[in-house]
């Protein structure tokens, strides 16, 4: 007896000592040369950034390694001083800012839309569509599409009479929580019934994993109808409404509209989701794409030309970088959101002394 | 002198050894305790937050904080035991066919190694392939009998879920019944029996146990199968009122919401979904136990 508790605990103690091994190959990684830039973090810009990235290697030398693991994720890892910086689809809550502790800055990096597509059979691209009927919609009100409310201001468009089937993401995301935003704003009860965040409590219709699962239900389904981000739609030419925005106007949804959405007053911080924007050009469905850094730059041993170097990349992204928004279908930062990013981008510190 | 020197040595490799196995199988103990424990520790916001209603509360609300995991629940137990009924039928044919009526030869191993391969098939595809194919089908059979199309749902999911769960009872009632010993099956044929009644009395009998513990084995997969189910199941949280209707299951759940889960009381109560996942497959698991050692004292 006694032997085999001796044995156990040889073995306990070996079993201790390769876990504790583990631990500090996983610490060496953390622990980076001066070349490479971390960031982790919102999935729907990771193409825009890696083009971005790439060319920054390519003319600076500077390697920057992002991971796109989704928002969340990349504002956990940014909270656990893991990565340089983060990037998230939506601005910080209050529960999230509390756990940094810090002042945490948000920089615009580019705006994306979310657009509402359908399959309906017949010609019938950019059907228009009002603020409370889409939030009818999704809150299980209207029920077909031959719906008085929808014919009356699609007038000489065939809507054949098919019952709605609602489409939304299953899994929690940011082109939701953009959405879900806007929803809450153009309707009370959306408000109080569903509320808006990255996943909520859907009142009626199935859920897709994914752009491409709530995209296959619509295509699969006539009738159905459902939203996904703008890019995704552009590049499999899907079917997609034009939105009444503030102004009365019917915009479709396209790069355009989208960073004319973005060109209005923005709060000093650019913590502010900008659907049911008052632009008068603008598409109402729009939001930003943040990236994050920690205000004070000196922490966890930093150096400070780690800091400048990560502010010039940042820096760089929303000057040059931007050049490589439209080609794949992003939204480039408008005038008023530049001049923004650029006031954050200065207020940057290291032992509290401005970097750039 | 050498001969002594070495035959400490291997003393010394012999009790290396063994303490290198009694090691892995104490990390093995400590790794399913720890898994328990952390599952336990993580969950205590969400338990905190909403007690023992958590198991039967039916809104799933990310929103205000309101979580209840019985859709979820009854997704995973339906979706599993549908399909496990669904695919007993297939697995035991074809154990029989293989283990009984064509045990050798290419025809024999091709089958054998076929029905390997669906194992082998990552979950994924077999989603995409039930987006794609089975989804349709079920849509067109739904308009048929006028229920409502959608074609995702419960139904679906445990379809795809009982194909890819025929080969875990398959291969071990196969084994079983070859492992049948044939001065048995010999006595049974001297007796006139035909091959039929051999099988009804002799070698399923003997052989039910293994046969039960097969079904074990699918079941486990199934609970906790989930990428190809949340492809088809629909992502509801909805109770379903039908084996037709959109659901979610509790893997499929986590899955999807797990990564941009944003407050704490939101990623405990998902975690204390993997906690009820847990708890429900050790409790399967021990009565399914319980059944076979039943069977094997008969």
């Amino acid at each position: 007896m006694e032997k085999l508790l001796k044995t156990c605990k040889r073995s306990l103690a070996f079993t201790a000592l390769l876990i504790v091994a583990l631990a500090a190959i996983q610490t060496n990684v953390s622990a980076q040369d001066d070349k490479t830039i971390l960031g982790a973090g919102s999935s729907f810009i990771n193409p825009l950034f890696s083009k971005m990235f790439a060319d920054y290697n390519a003319k600076t030398g500077i390697q920057v390694n992002y991971q796109s693991i989704g928002s969340g994720g990349g504002i956990l890892q940014l909270t656990n001083k893991t990565v340089d910086f983060g990037a998230s689809d939506g601005p910080l809550n209050e529960e999230q800012a509390a756990k940094f502790g810090v002042p945490v800055l948000h920089i615009t990096q580019a705006s994306g839309a979310v657009v509402i597509t359908y399959n309906l059979p017949g010609d019938n691209n950019n059907l228009n569509l009002t603020p409370d009927i889409i939030a009818d919609i999704f809150l299980g009100k209207i029920k077909a599409w031959n719906d008085p409310r929808i014919t009356s201001i699609n007038k000489g468009v065939a809507i054949p009479g098919l019952p709605i089937l609602v489409a939304h993401r299953s899994d929690g995301s940011g082109t939701t929580n953009i959405f879900t935003n806007y929803l809450s704003k153009v309707s009370a009860e959306w408000k109080t019934k569903v509320g808006s965040g990255g996943a909520v409590n859907w009142p009626s219709g199935l859920g897709g994993k994914g752009n491409e699962g709530v995209a296959g239900l619509v295509k699969q389904t006539p009738g159905a109808i459902g939203y996904v981000e703008l890019i995704y739609a552009l590049q499999n030419k899907m079917d997609y409404a034009k939105v009444q925005n503030k102004k009365g106007k019917f915009i479709l949804p396209s790069i355009a509209s989208v960073t004319a959405a973005g060109n209005v007053k923005l709060p000093d911080d650019s913590k502010i989701f900008i659907t049911d924007t008052d632009a008068p050009d603008g598409y109402p469905i729009a939001g930003f794409t943040w990236a994050l850094i920690y205000k004070e730059q000196n922490y966890n041993g930093r150096s400070q030309d780690k800091a400048t170097k990560l502010l010039k990349l940042l820096w760089w992204n929303i000057h040059e970088g931007q050049a490589f928004a439209e080609p794949l279908n992003y939204a480039p930062l408008s005038k008023e959101a530049l001049k923004v990013a650029e006031k954050i981008l200065k207020s940057a510190t290291y032992n509290g002394k401005t970097i750039l | 002198m050498s001969k002594v020197k070495s035959s400490t040595g291997q003393i010394r490799a012999e009790s290396i050894f063994r303490r290198s196995l009694t090691g892995i199988g104490i990390a093995m103990v400590v790794l399913v305790f720890g898994l328990m424990v952390t599952l336990i520790i993580e969950s205590v916001p969400s338990i905190k937050h909403l007690g023992i209603k958590y198991l039967w509360g039916r809104t799933w609300d990310p929103v205000n904080n309101v979580y209840g995991a019985f859709p979820f629940l009854l997704g995973t137990l339906l979706t599993s035991f549908l399909a496990l009924i669904i695919s007993i039928p297939f697995s035991f044919a074809i154990a029989v066919y293989l283990g009984e009526y064509n045990p050798k030869g290419w025809l024999s191993n091709f089958l054998k190694n076929t029905v390997e391969l669906i194992a082998a098939v990552p979950s994924v595809i077999y989603g995409f392939w039930g987006l794609l194919v089975l989804v349709p089908l079920v849509r067109s059979m739904e308009m048929k009998f006028g229920i409502l199309p959608y074609g995702i749902g419960i139904f679906t999911a445990s379809l795809i879920l009982a194909i890819m769960i025929i080969p875990y009872a398959a291969s071990l009632g196969r084994e079983m019944i070859r492992l049948v010993p044939s001065p048995l099956k010999e006595a049974a044929y001297s007796l006139g029996a035909t091959r039929y009644e051999v099988i009804k009395n002799v070698v399923l009998p003997y052989t039910k146990s293994g046969l039960f513990a097969g079904i074990l084995l699918s079941l486990g997969r199934a609970l906790g199968e989930t990428m190809a189910v949340t492809m088809v199941i629909g992502n509801t949280s909805m109770i379903p009122d039908s084996i037709f209707a959109p659901g979610n299951t509790m893997a499929s759940v986590i899955a999807n919401e797990f990564t941009e889960a944003d407050h704490t009381i939101y990623l405990s109560a998902l975690i204390e979904l993997g906690l009820v996942l847990f708890v429900v497959t050790v409790i399967i698991n021990m009565i399914g136990k319980r059944i076979i050692k039943r069977f094997t004292n008969e």
